[in-house]
């Protein structure tokens, strides 16, 4: 389908929710394709390949409210499919609070072109990928006798999303995204520690394409000898690509929906100093070729660049307009887009250094934050370090506390921040955390 | 072979979302004969036997050993109370075939959300690339396999009405107030799902399954003295519409209300190791995270499992049985038969302390050249099947629940949990405890809240060293993931002793 085909599409079924009943209704036609490959022991593993389509229609009938999305595209499907969703809802209690957003806060056009799409994806041919895994897995490949398997993967998907609304949005956007990994697993006497690493883009001529394989064999082999040591209370550094575990509690307490829902630990604190003054992050949807980069977000509402902390003080929530009329405040946005941290001056090893001793944490296992009053708990495996150098490394261990301590113990920003995600996590150090071990 | 589970036949009048695309001709089809119900399913998909071999012979046409298809067509409603209404709804509707192609252990794999012959036949090739040969199509004779039906139901989903699931959304709202007077917000929410499954292979298999799922449950939130705590409880069964009713509502209304209530009392344990006594139930996620999925044949396969070379060996007491079964009738983790058309069956794990079976798909138990366990599954048509868990528990032991606590000078007693997590190679897994009790001198004492426990599986499992006679399965809305896909699970246990776990706290 062109995306005029699917706009005329959306369009018709706009029109026929309205002309049955909806007050209001939105219609979005979303698309994307994809292609994975697995290898192993110099032999493709897995070999996939996915073209996916699928309408979702927002309707809102006499201040009722229903979602109904199919992946059966044909008219005559859809006229029933309509006509039988807004009967359904007719059925729901009113909610004063649903409506479509004030056509004024829409996204309405300027020009602009993010550059989210890579142009060139359907002229990568198959063989390049099925090579680049291959690489990848050589990389690793018998470089160590300690090796028990290695598995490398190329994967990369495009998206599209045309949208329109009854009162007035029309809007389309387009995505891509390439990924090499590789995971190696090591005989490490009793246990048999495993490591992966990732490279991901935006554009495949900017992926990097090397150092895959040999990162994650490095990672694996450091594991060898993982112990638990002594409970107690430390600094902890966690990597950069593993911040996303803690960070995204912290995100999920400015939601709209947990806000009102009383679901957040960070209920009426807009303006307040909430975590330490080394944090400052900003919510900037303008980057071009940026991973989370957009225009205008899921309900069509002009994207806005915003200050989420300012130096530890709270500078927005994150609400859609149903929340922000329950909350009666303006709304913002539902959705994250690029989240940029101010960065310190040093790496990963600086950080390290600076630390002196305590442990640093590069994965996470299990664990939970409780919403609503910000206790968590997760399992971690790192390193010891003592003297500003890694010692050795540790596993089976957990880190216990509450949210608003932990960010407010935040004592330095690495200059690390992953630039191929839409959550630019530098690494980050933090003092004081209860760790629980032998 | 006379089967009485295609009531979804009966289905008229479409009454939800979805279920208005139901071939007309279903509707009038009361009997059920073996070749009237082939012959549902293959007009349902709108193909014929013809096509389908046509389909298998361009899978293989590049020398492909194996190839399947799997057509899959899967209604989904939900419903949502918010601030004390039943606000809000969703439906999916979802359609398509997936058609696979191995080739020893690899695999190559497409889908197609259209079923045409033309888009069947450009996914038959795409998948066909995984070989790199000439055409080698076995012959295969039709073996229509039905297996016996795990989850017969008294009404099919699509004879329901929204209006008459919404009284019972509403009434789960009203009780959770009603309990408490503490309670600030109550979220609900009522899932309904149907999926209908066919599947032909190019040994000439064919089978279907009709397959329903059903959730209820709610979050609660209660506040005392500006305090805010809250917790969750809910019910899932591959049950129809006879799964709602008032005993169901109260069950899950007062376990939400208790769950949270606990929690203004409970504190956190002091951090490090300790005896940890698991509570009946949903203490299964222990044999789910630190045992299943190290036993999930994929991994033992690439000798990425801690427990790879263990087969046969002695690996817990003699008392430890643990067993993955997809067998118990209307049981969330229960199937007919699995993804790749193979009857589910009840699998022995440990047997007498003894590590008696991995969990097997069909690439997996060519490699080992043992029988498929009935363990390949896939989240939809659009993955490719991996072995996976159904209903994992442990049967019953010698000892008793007061025996166990008792036996326990300090430790913790856990039977609240939200989730879990392994890492396969390690062996460390993981679960978070939403509440439970210190044990102190045998006694349990102050409650506890939001802590990490995390052990080793193989030590774990050697660490279970008393085990009681409450053996029960959880029925919550356990979903197990693993590369990506999603399937429902479910987990029970008897209350058991792990002589010592690290438990997440503080430090003094």
């Amino acid at each position: 389908m062109t995306k005029e085909e699917k706009y005329t599409l959306a369009k018709w079924a706009m029109q026929h929710a309205l002309d049955n009943g909806a007050s209001q209704a939105s219609v979005t036609i979303a698309e994307s394709k994809s292609s994975n490959v697995d290898v192993r022991e110099k032999k493709i593993d897995t070999l996939k390949e996915a073209i996916q389509r699928s309408m979702t229609i927002r309707l809102f009938v006499d201040n009722k409210y229903s979602v109904q999305r199919t992946n059966r595209i044909n008219k005559e499907e859809l006229a029933r499919f309509i006509e039988q969703g807004i009967e359904a809802t007719k059925y729901l209690a009113e909610d004063e609070f649903r409506t479509l957003p004030d056509p004024e806060l829409y996204f309405k056009g300027n020009g602009d072109d993010l550059k989210t799409l890579d142009s060139s994806y359907d002229n990568i041919e198959p063989e390049t990928k099925v090579k680049l895994a291959f690489d990848a897995e050589k990389e690793a490949l018998n470089k160590d006798e300690r090796i028990i398997s290695v598995t490398a993967s190329y994967s990369d998907s495009m998206s599209s999303k045309i949208m329109v609304t009854s009162n007035g949005f029309e809007g389309d956007t387009q995505n891509s995204y390439f990924n090499i990994s590789a995971s190696v697993s090591v005989d490490g006497g009793d246990a048999r520690p495993g490591d992966n690493w990732r490279e991901s883009a935006v554009f495949f001529d900017k992926l990097k394409k090397d150092e895959v394989g040999n990162k994650a064999l490095d990672r694996a082999i450091k594991k060898i000898g993982q112990e638990k040591i002594k409970s107690g209370k430390y600094s902890m550094i966690i990597e950069n690509r593993s911040v996303g575990r803690i960070f995204y509690p912290l995100i999920s307490a400015l939601d709209g929906y947990n806000i009102q829902q009383q679901n957040s630990f960070l209920i009426d604190k807009l303006g307040e100093q909430v975590a330490s003054k080394k944090l400052t992050l900003t919510d900037d949807p303008f980057i071009v070729g940026g991973r989370g980069s957009k225009l205008f977000d899921d309900e069509g509402l002009a994207a806005k660049k915003r200050v989420v902390f300012d130096k530890g003080v709270l500078g927005t929530y994150f609400i859609d307009t149903y929340y922000a009329k329950k909350l009666e405040m303006d709304p913002t946005t539902g959705d994250t887009s690029n989240l940029i941290f101010e960065t310190g001056d040093k790496n990963l090893e600086g950080l390290i250094k600076e630390m002196n001793n305590g442990i640093l944490v590069t994965g996470f296992n299990g664990g939970n934050t409780n919403g609503t009053t910000g206790d968590f708990s997760y399992g971690i495996d790192g390193f010891l370090v003592e003297n500003g150098k890694i010692i050795k490394p540790v596993s089976e261990m957990n880190i216990t506390g509450n949210m608003k301590d932990l960010w407010t113990s935040l004592a330095e920003v690495g200059n690390d921040p992953r630039p191929d995600s839409s959550w630019r996590t530098p690494s980050l150090l933090f003092k004081n955390v209860d760790f629980s071990g032998i | 072979m006379n089967i009485n589970r295609r009531k979804f036949l009966k289905a008229s009048g479409a009454t939800v979302a979805g279920g208005v695309l139901l071939p007309s001709f279903l509707h009038s089809c009361q009997t059920t004969p073996l070749a009237e119900n082939v012959m549902a399913y293959l007009e349902h998909f709108e193909v014929n036997m013809e096509i389908l071999e046509k389909v298998v012979s361009t899978a293989l046409s590049k020398g492909g050993d194996y190839a399947d298809l799997y057509f899959e067509h899967k209604l989904f409603n939900s419903l949502g109370l918010e601030d004390g209404k039943v606000n809000r709804a969703y439906s999916n509707i979802d359609y398509g075939v997936g058609i696979r192609v191995l080739k020893g252990d690899q695999t190559g794999f497409a889908y197609s959300e259209t079923i045409t012959p033309e888009a069947m036949l450009k996914a038959a090739r795409t998948a066909a690339n995984i070989a790199s040969g000439t055409k080698n199509i076995p012959a295969a004779e039709l073996n229509e396999a039905i297996p016996p039906d795990y989850y017969a139901i008294d009404k099919s989903w699509e004879d329901v009405r929204v209006k008459d699931k919404i009284p019972h959304v509403q009434k789960l709202n009203d009780k959770i107030f009603s309990l408490d007077e503490r309670v600030s917000k109550v979220n609900v929410f009522m899932t309904d799902e149907t999926s209908y499954v066919m599947f032909y292979n190019s040994e000439g298999t064919f089978t279907y399954d009709y397959r329903p799922m059903t959730s209820l449950g709610a979050v609660c939130v209660m506040e005392k003295d500006g305090q805010l705590e809250n917790s969750y409880s809910a019910r899932s069964f591959r049950k129809g519409f006879e799964f709602l009713n008032e005993e169901l509502v109260n069950e899950i209304a007062k376990e939400a209300v208790d769950r949270t209530a606990i929690l203004f009392d409970a504190t956190k344990p002091k951090a490090g190791e300790m005896p940890v006594v698991m509570g009946a139930g949903g203490s299964g996620i222990l044999l789910h995270e630190a045992i299943g999925h190290t036993f999930e044949a994929d991994f033992n396969r690439k000798g990425t499992s801690i427990f790879a070379d263990k087969m046969g060996k002695h690996v817990a007491e003699n008392f430890v049985n643990i067993i993955d079964d997809g067998t118990l009738p209307g049981n969330r983790g229960s199937i007919n038969m699995d993804d790749e058309g193979i009857p589910s069956e009840k699998t022995y794990l440990v047997k007498d302390g003894i590590l008696n079976s991995y969990i097997h798909d069909r690439i997996s138990a060519k490699h080992y050249n043992v029988s498929p366990t009935g363990n390949g599954r896939r989240e939809s048509f659009r993955h490719v099947p991996l072995p996976r868990m159904r209903a994992t528990y442990m049967e019953t032991g010698p000892h008793t629940k007061d025996d166990i606590i008792s036996n326990v000078k300090n430790g913790i007693y856990v039977d609240n949990f939200s989730n879990g997590e392994v890492k396969i190679g390690a062996g460390d897994f993981t679960f978070f405890v939403k509440s439970g009790y210190l044990i102190e001198n045998g006694k349990l004492t102050q409650p506890i809240k939001d802590i990490n426990i995390i052990g080793n599986g193989p030590q774990a499992l050697a660490d279970i060293t008393m085990c009681a006679q409450d053996y029960l399965i959880d029925n919550g809305t356990w979903t197990c993931g693993k590369s990506g896909q999603s399937v429902p699970v479910t987990c029970g246990l008897p209350t058991v002793l792990v002589k010592k776990l690290t438990v997440g706290g503080t430090n003094a």
